[in-house]
């Protein structure tokens, strides 16, 4: 047996096979033969016992629907038990039958449906790139030249200077590189920060310029870059477009050499 | 400017379908816009009905011209879509659609059954179908192809379910009208024949004159 290979039909439950018999059999379901489907039906069974297949209970249900049909029509109409209010609907032959046709109908949908689901796969909507303006205007901006940020610093040293109080003595608490750091950290929050922000908490020239260097330094490592949206207005800081270097990199390189050699100059 | 056009515009350029009502509140927003166009104030208060005629202008105007693209409308929101026969080289280009698998054939059938019966109870689907629907139908509800749309208000009050609007994106579909065969299919009414070609001749027994007259079988048979 095990050399034989047996190809069996798959079948989606009783009312399937019913409909597969009877489009062998090339007849309307309203004119099928229930009787010659019942022993159809049952040897089916038969074979899908033989082959050790798993029958589902609805197949069992179903054979014996077909068994009492056949059963029956066995007997002369004139002799069968005449069932209680008994009508037209409940005419076992006809319920079969009704449930067959609807069956067919929706199997039918069905093959329909997987039409559409297959030419649905071929179909490509139209996704157009976004459309955005905002992103042109920044790249039309020019870059701020050293001497436009020199201005800018010196102006807000100017307005630190106002506010310095020179009875207060206080130790140098920042570094250029807690700066980079800082600014790092800050530009990866918000992409965009304005230059007069950067210093809007400086409490001191140093504090200044450490800000200052760092920016500078950040700036010549192509970390980040300025740009001015206007004629005399606010220089914007924004991330540079991505480098090889790594801001962690670039921090860990500066830490041990400029800022010991610059702290001397700010004294 | 002619509505067509305008419509044909955005579409063209919109990141996504688009349905009635938005297409009119774009309208009306771009009339009422402070530095509004002449052009854009007669659509300020376009109706729907009227969006609706201006677009099948549209899609009839593109199907006549024959173009490798057509403007759809799937589930109530209108885009522009390639011709499934360019499909070769659209997958080419961006690579396989990212669909998920295809459906099975009992997952089909009963996603059918309720597309055209809804709102349904699990029960009658698996009226119509002969065999249990709850592998099929758990399926079917992961995917959100269906979903429970309320209780039937009978004895044990068990859900009912409807198709979403997935469903009519997955299979391409305008609306549940666009079904095929949806009247018909909504409540089958099959017509019982004059008579039912049930018996062989060869089988049936013999007619009730012919055993009334034969003593060898009694009517103790009852």
């Amino acid at each position: 047996m095990s050399e034989y290979k047996v190809k069996f039909e798959v079948f989606e439950g009783p009312l399937d096979l019913l409909l597969h018999l009877i489009k062998k059999d090339e007849v309307d379901i309203y004119e099928v033969n229930l009787t010659t489907l019942a022993t159809q039906f049952i040897e089916y069974i038969e074979v899908m016992r033989k082959l050790d297949l798993e029958i589902a209970g609805e197949f069992l249900v179903m054979a014996s629907t077909l068994m009492f049909i056949k059963s029956r029509e066995l007997l002369p109409v004139d002799q069968q038990v005449e069932v209680e209010d008994e009508d037209d609907t409940e005419d076992p032959r006809w319920e079969l039958i009704r449930q067959l046709v609807e069956y067919k109908k929706f199997k039918d949908a069905a093959a329909q449906l997987q039409v559409f689901e297959l030419e649905q796969e071929n179909i490509f909507p139209r996704v157009p790139g976004k459309l955005d303006f905002a992103a042109v205007r920044a790249v039309a901006r020019p870059e701020v030249s050293i001497f436009d940020l020199l201005n800018a610093v010196n102006a807000i040293l100017k307005r630190v200077h106002q506010r310095d109080d020179p009875r207060d003595i206080f130790d140098d608490k920042w570094s250029v590189s807690e700066k980079i750091e800082y600014l790092i950290k800050l530009i990866s929050e918000k992409s965009r920060v304005k230059f007069s922000d950067l210093f809007g908490d400086a409490t001191s020239r140093s504090e200044v310029v450490c800000t200052f260097l760092a920016l500078l330094e950040l700036i010549r490592l192509k970390q980040l870059s300025c740009v001015q949206g206007e004629h005399f207005g606010d220089i914007d800081i924004t991330r540079a477009a991505p480098q090889s270097l790594a801001p962690e990199n670039s921090v860990g390189e500066i830490e041990g050499a400029p800022a010991p050699i610059l702290n001397p100059q700010l004294n | 400017m002619e509505l067509k056009f305008i419509l044909e515009a955005i579409l063209f350029s919109a990141q996504k379908a688009l349905s009635l009502k938005e297409l009119r509140d774009l309208l009306a927003a771009t009339a009422t816009a402070e530095n509004a166009e002449d052009a854009a104030r007669p659509f300020k208060k376009t109706s729907e009905e009227t969006l609706l005629a201006a677009l099948e202008q549209l899609q009839k105007e593109h199907a006549d011209a024959a173009r490798s693209y057509r403007l759809a409308c799937v589930a109530g929101a209108w885009q522009f879509v390639t011709q499934p026969e360019f499909s070769p080289w659209l997958i080419a280009l961006v690579g396989q659609k990212n669909r998920p698998t295809r459906l099975s054939q009992p997952a089909l059938e009963t996603l059918a059954i309720v597309a055209y019966r809804q709102p349904i109870t699990r029960a009658e689907i698996e009226q119509v179908r002969g065999v249990a629907v709850d592998g099929v139908m758990q399926t079917l509800l992961e995917r959100g192809l269906v979903e429970q749309t309320g209780r039937a208000e009978v004895i044990g009050r068990p859900a009912l379910y409807g198709t979403t609007p997935i469903f009519l994106e997955y299979f391409g579909l305008r609306a549940l009208e666009d079904l095929p065969a949806a009247d018909e299919l909504r409540r089958i009414v099959v017509e019982k024949p004059e008579t039912l070609l049930t018996t062989d001749p060869g089988l049936a027994t013999a007619p009730p004159e012919q055993l009334n007259e034969s003593p060898a079988e009694p009517a103790d048979v009852m």
